[in-house]
């Protein structure tokens, strides 16, 4: 006999499998010009920058910005980014031809985080009148963590900020849905915004990084600017490009 | 009740098991009734270190197991009083550490012991994690050099978050670092991070800086801890670090290129 809990479930000791929720950082290549000869020339040479960065990296297509009239053979397209060692696991967006060929290829479709809340936020029911709108966010305080962030350790600030008042060791990596303060050197990974959040800062008192990312858009240490290296900055997106400066 | 002690560094070869023989002889030395455990099952070295390994009968495993009683295993040092061994099995391996197991052990020997020192092996698997987890205070031994620095960051992230006192809540692991094979010749020509630049990466007290010294291959080879030659800077080092541990406040020494100064060289042309 199978004990169930009161809930209705299996014990959890019993069960086979667990299921979790869990959220993973993603690139996102952005399909501007997939027709384009200097397409995969361009793709191989930002791949070779950091090789180990992207390789095997799963990776979400944009098809955002094609043209509806676009002609443009999906399969054909994933294999060759394939090629450069990118694994594609989802789309989103794009024409309705696109979508569909890209569902037969096996990618699976992504929700569009921003353009559906977007959408969300001004709904209209039968009569057109707009209905309320929904209740603002429940204000999530921060995440603060007093102890160094250890090698190995990964920490997350699901839905708000994270503040560390220590530093972030190598080999560590702290990700946030909003701004990551680290009053300490950052030697290891962060990733603020990782929900999309392009407003999301990064700031530290010493800039030693091995990534740093906001909204997807990411940096490693060997492109920093040395002159910033060890210096206390700030770290946002700025029309569609990191900026670094000092604090 | 005894405190469990682990001498663990994530990192090989940097220097737990001469730090593990020194410091448990450093504390029984001090009148502390001590035991030092190998928990690198496997790869036995511990008794040599101690140059008790001609009188190995039964280990650690065959405790575990219940095919020996503790006391049979215990070897009690020749040297130094207060001071017995807790050697592991050559056959066996870390999967012969059962939680269970360490944890009946660590228990009957708290109750006998004023201090267990665990003798933790290199890596964060299974036998490290065993060393670690009932630990009450954590020795982190380290190499001046990047690689050995990381891994005991590492290892640090492992006992605040693995450790039976993390688990339950309790008060933290305290963590301190003891610096081994530190060369201030060769940190002066910058080939080997500073005291400082491991401290401010760490960020743990600092028990004890032990200098790069002949005298720890030579003690290791004839069976010595090394502390138990005064003679040499590593066992004084040794000492110090026993006594910083016990609450004493004693100044570092060995951190800097010894010059010979003027009153010196005068000493050595009157003499």
């Amino acid at each position: 006999m199978v004990a169930v809990s009161s809930a209705g479930q299996v014990s959890e000791r019993d069960a086979p499998f667990q299921l979790r929720g869990n959220s993973f950082t993603m690139m996102v290549l952005k399909v501007l010009d997939p027709a384009s000869a200097n397409f995969f020339p361009a793709l191989a040479g930002k791949v070779r920058q950091a090789p180990n960065f992207f390789r095997h990296a799963p990776i979400v297509l944009d098809f955002d910005e094609l043209p509806d009239a676009v002609a443009f053979d999906v399969a054909a397209f994933v294999g060759r980014v394939r090629e450069q060692y990118l694994l594609p696991i989802g789309f989103h967006g794009g024409p309705a031809a696109v979508q569909e060929q890209s569902l037969a290829c096996g990618l699976v479709p992504m929700p569009t985080g921003r353009a559906a809340k977007l959408e969300l936020a001004r709904p209209v029911d039968s009569s057109g009148q707009p209905v309320a709108p929904p209740p603002e966010p429940v204000f999530r305080p921060a995440l603060v963590v007093t102890e160094p962030v250890r090698s190995g350790t990964q920490l997350y600030a699901q839905g708000t900020d994270l503040i560390v008042t220590a530093s972030v060791s190598h080999g560590a990596e702290v990700l946030a849905d909003g701004n990551i303060h680290v009053y300490g050197a950052l030697r290891g990974r962060a990733l603020a915004g990782i929900s999309g959040d392009s407003g999301a800062r990064i700031f530290c008192q010493s800039l030693e990084a091995e990534v740093v990312s906001i909204a997807g858009l990411y940096r490693v240490s060997e492109d920093l600017d040395p002159s910033l290296l060890k210096k206390a900055v700030q770290i946002r997106l700025d029309d569609g490009f990191l900026h670094i400066a000092l604090l | 009740m005894g405190k469990i002690i682990v001498m663990t560094s994530g990192k090989g070869g940097v220097g737990k098991t001469t730090s593990s023989a020194a410091f448990a002889t450093g504390l029984a030395l001090r009148g502390f009734k001590t035991v030092v455990i190998d928990f690198d099952v496997g790869l036995r070295n511990l008794d040599l270190v101690m140059g008790c390994e001609r009188r190995v009968v039964f280990d650690f495993i065959n405790v575990i197991n219940g095919e020996a009683k503790l006391n049979q295993a215990l070897i009690k040092d020749k040297r130094v009083d207060n001071l017995y061994i807790l050697p592991t099995s050559q056959t066996r391996d870390k999967d012969a550490l059962t939680k269970e197991g360490v944890e009946r052990i660590l228990n009957e020997l708290c109750k006998e012991f004023d201090y267990i020192v665990c003798d933790s092996p290199a890596g964060i698997e299974r036998g490290a994690l065993m060393s670690l987890y009932f630990a009450d205070h954590a020795i982190i031994v380290t190499n001046p050099e990047v690689s050995s620095v990381r891994d005991s960051d590492r290892i640090l992230g492992v006992l605040s978050a693995k450790s039976r006192r993390a688990e339950q809540g309790m008060e933290p692991v305290t963590q301190q670092l003891l610096l081994t094979r530190y060369d201030p010749e060769r940190v002066e020509k910058g080939e080997m991070l500073k005291v400082d630049d491991v401290l401010e990466i760490l960020a743990i007290p600092l028990l004890g800086v032990i200098p790069e010294s002949q005298a720890v291959l030579r003690a290791s080879n004839i069976g010595m801890p090394v502390i138990l030659d005064e003679n040499s800077n590593a066992g004084q080092a040794y000492l110090d670090a026993v006594g910083r541990f016990l609450g004493e406040d004693v100044e570092h020494r060995f951190t800097t290129v010894q010059k010979k100064g003027l009153f010196s060289r005068l000493l050595r042309r009157s003499a």
